[in-house]
């Protein structure tokens, strides 16, 4: 499990898309920013909503609604665009609004052969369960290639 | 000890040398006799033994030391030059650069003992003997040479008058002379530093009057294991021999009494000193000439160095990133309207704005590389071509010191070399045909790069035969490229293009342009990437000339910004011919594809709204604007929403995720803040 490091607890940034509560692992997340304008760049995948200027740096970024099949939702106040990196990219992802940081145990953390699913779930990792919330956790790396 | 620190150092240095010791072997195979090559192979062969020993790259450095085994019986004449020499020291070349590309991935030397080149290399110096060794008697004979690997010790060295006077003196004065001759452990890895201590030693209880080799050389570790020389001191015989024999890595020490000599040098008969002077003069003169030579080499490096630093080209990256982000603040700065601008604050913008430009140059200055560094590795492989096919040809270069940026520079090698292939492969004749023609036996390739305006142009020719343009059309023709009936009409320009098509590399052998699966497309594709062309001049039977143009830096351009729906774009400036206005009715159709008539040329017209998959935004507008821009040589229309302005911009990478998306080259940060994208002019037009 390269993706989830640390010993017991793993800290997730936890974000909200719609209902539902996704997690990343910490270690991936370099900063969270507020919404900003996006260049769109043709000829790319869907998901890709463009690219953003962050500090001097050119970031593309990724509508995960459009990933998982959720319908376009409109920006508010509490849009965030969380930039996770993976070994030599960095990547913006869209989310509705980001809640927390929580700390999981490895024991409240469930592996997805546990349960069957329709969908394509290889950028799922597991589900954290905490306090009566269930929060989907996710491979950054899965999630944020681009097939083609 | 831990070397990893200085992996990286003994690396790039090894390639150095290793690039050195190429350029001297080819220089050697064409003038045997040079013997400062000679030394200078020897003297890097050896630096590369004592790197790779001090590294503890055991093979590599038993490697060089069999070939500098080798390199020292060719240098006192025990051996001569021979292609077969030449061929096998090449072998350990690429033996080593072998070692070396080991070494780079995974910081091991590996196993790999080659020890087929070793043998041969034994072999070579084992077979020297027989034909030759009575000359080497000779030599010996008349004078004495020192550095001789044996019995060397019971030799005297050769003592001139000067010395021979100030050693009387010492003796009359009741100091010792001494000849001292000592010879260090095999194992020692800095001879220099030791043969120091031990003249450091030698110094502060005597008084050195001669040497052999020389101290400069022995300083600069030309000697083998042993080095004699002559001191008076008032300490005696034993105190030498025991402090000697205390410096560690000494193996022998040999201490003679130059004392009684005096005299039998004095009665000595005298034609013996007659030859002995003679002799002595010979060696003057040689010893200066040589000094000459060596001084002019060292000159010669030194200015070629000169002072300089290892940067890592990251942290160029780096500093060159933040002069963009000035550049971007700068002009944010400029672009503030709603404040008061005082002249004083213009004043001072425009200031900022020169240092920013001084420091951009600058900084490009400091990335800008000679495209020597890419050329120097093309003799050898022209070498390696023509013996592989039996071609004679002479590569010419020059221009060398040219300067191209870094980034360009570690992309045009790929190019070059199928250029240069084709040229020697392909478009240079068998010796027998080119004889036949009444061309020279052996064939010109030659490579030409200067700079041009804000570009540098890299010219490969030959003297071959050229492409045959009624071959090439048709190929396709027959491929299916073309119909017959247009083909007819086309220019030679046009028809060379066919040549640049993927399809045709795998062609047949047509024009000799093909066979080896060795892409022209490759080459235009790899070129064009870097923002640069490629054009071909030929003449059947003359030979041909690929011209490469290349832009001096893909870091910074000039670009001009234009408006399209509602999204920015910005067009380099250097491939935009001029700016038209036209109304919607000037438009033409040709089958199908939209044109306009441009000074009585047909121009084709691309929409880029519709291309670049623009939202709409349906607002009929009374006139067009044609931004013409240039392919090369063909010209094409791209039809804008409206222009924004000139503006200096910093290219930069879409990254890896989004890498690949043609008709994009790159995307820029304007003064907004905002992110605009670079359209890729050739591969939209």
């Amino acid at each position: 499990m390269d993706d989830i490091t640390g010993a017991d607890i793993k800290q997730f940034v936890v974000f909200r898309l719609g209902k539902e509560e996704y997690g990343l692992d910490i270690q991936r997340v370099t900063t969270i920013e507020k919404i900003m304008t996006i260049t769109r760049v043709p000829k790319t995948p869907e998901c890709i909503k463009g690219v953003i200027n962050l500090r001097g740096e050119i970031i593309p970024v990724m509508d995960i609604r459009i990933k998982f099949n959720l319908p376009v939702a409109e920006e508010t106040d509490d849009t965030r665009i969380i930039i996770v990196k993976t070994e030599d990219i960095a990547v913006g992802v869209i989310v509705d609004s980001v809640a927390e940081v929580l700390n999981l145990t490895e024991d409240s953390i469930e592996g997805i052969t546990n349960f069957s699913s329709v969908m394509d779930v290889d950028y799922i990792y597991g589900v954290g369960k905490s306090d009566g919330r269930i929060v989907t956790l996710l491979y950054v790396d899965k999630l944020i290639k681009i097939s083609d | 000890m831990d070397m990893s620190q200085y992996l990286e150092i003994f690396i790039e240095e090894s390639k150095e040398h290793l690039q050195a010791l190429n350029q001297s072997l080819l220089h050697l195979e064409k003038n045997p006799e040079d013997g400062s090559v000679l030394n200078e192979i020897f003297r890097v062969a050896h630096t590369l033994k004592g790197m790779s020993g001090t590294m503890g790259y055991t093979r590599m450095a038993k490697l060089t030391h069999d070939m500098e085994n080798v390199l020292h019986s060719l240098r006192s004449g025990e051996i001569k030059v021979s292609t077969k020499l030449i061929d096998v020291l090449f072998k350990c070349l690429d033996a080593l650069e072998k070692y070396i590309e080991q070494i780079v991935n995974t910081s091991n030397e590996g196993t790999d003992e080659y020890t087929d080149i070793i043998k041969t290399l034994n072999a070579l110096i084992a077979g020297k003997g027989d034909e030759l060794e009575p000359k080497q008697e000779k030599k010996a004979d008349a004078v004495v040479d020192v550095s001789l690997p044996a019995g060397s010790e019971d030799k005297l060295l050769n003592i001139n008058q000067y010395e021979q006077n100030v050693i009387n003196k010492a003796i009359d004065m009741g100091m010792n002379p001494f000849q001292i001759n000592i010879v260090l452990n095999k194992g020692c890895l800095l001879k220099a530093a030791r043969s120091f201590i031990i003249f450091q030693m030698l110094e502060r209880h005597s008084e050195i009057i001669k040497s052999e080799p020389k101290v400069e050389d022995i300083e600069d570790e030309k000697f083998d294991l042993e080095f004699t020389v002559v001191v008076i001191s008032k300490e005696s015989m034993e105190f030498f021999d025991k402090e000697l024999n205390s410096i560690a890595e000494v193996d022998k020490v040999n201490i003679t009494e130059l004392g009684s000599k005096k005299i039998a040098g004095q009665t000595l008969d005298a034609e013996a000193t007659e030859i002995q002077e003679k002799a002595d003069v010979e060696d003057e003169t040689d010893s200066g000439e040589k000094e000459e030579s060596k001084d002019n080499k060292t000159a010669a490096v030194k200015a070629k160095t000169g002072k300089t630093v290892r940067v890592d080209i990251d942290r160029l990256d780096v500093l060159m990133n933040l002069v963009s982000e000035l550049i971007i603040s700068k002009t944010k700065l400029d672009g503030i309207e709603d404040i008061d601008r005082s002249q004083r604050f213009n004043d001072e913008i425009d200031t900022l704005e020169r240092i920013t430009t001084s420091l951009h140059d600058a900084v490009m200055k400091v990335r800008m590389v000679p495209v020597e560094t890419v050329f120097n590795r093309f003799p050898r492989m022209i070498r390696d071509i023509s013996r592989e096919i039996g071609k004679e040809i002479n590569l010419t270069m020059s221009g060398e010191e040219t300067e191209l940026d870094r980034t360009v520079i570690d992309e045009i090698g790929d190019p070059l070399i199928h250029l240069l292939r084709n040229s020697a492969d392909h478009g240079i004749e068998s010796m027998e045909m080119r004889k036949q023609i009444g061309k020279s036996a052996a064939g010109n390739v030659s490579l030409k790069a200067y700079q041009d305006g804000n570009n540098v142009i890299i010219e490969v020719s030959d003297d071959g035969q050229g492409i045959n343009i009624n071959k090439v059309k048709k190929k396709a023709i027959e491929k299916g490229h073309i119909s017959k009936e247009l083909a007819a009409g086309l220019t030679q320009k046009d028809i060379i293009d066919f040549l640049f098509k993927p399809s045709f590399s795998t062609a047949d052998k047509i024009t000799g342009l093909s066979g080896r699966g060795v892409g022209l497309d490759v080459v235009k594709t790899k070129i064009e990437a870097l923002g640069g062309a490629v054009e071909v001049e030929t003449e059947f039977g003359k030979g041909s000339k690929f011209i490469i143009r290349l832009p001096l830096t893909l870091a910074i351009i000039q670009a001009l910004l234009v408006l399209i729906g509602n999204e920015k774009f910005a067009i380099p400036l250097s491939s935009i011919k001029e700016i038209i206005n036209i109304s919607p009715n000037d438009i033409k159709q040709v089958q199908k594809q939209e044109v306009i008539l441009l000074r009585n040329m047909v121009v084709p017209v691309v929409r880029l709204d519709r291309v670049l998959e623009v939202p709409k935004e349906e607002k009929s507008q009374k006139q067009y604007t044609i931004v013409i821009v240039k392919k090369g040589e063909k010209l094409s229309g791209f039809l804008v929403g409206s222009l924004i302005g000139q503006q200096e911009i910093v290219i930069k990478s879409l990254g890896k995720l989004l890498s690949g998306i043609r008709s994009i080259a790159g995307a820029t940060i304007l003064g907004d803040g905002n992110v605009a994208l670079i359209l890729d002019v050739n591969s939209l037009a």
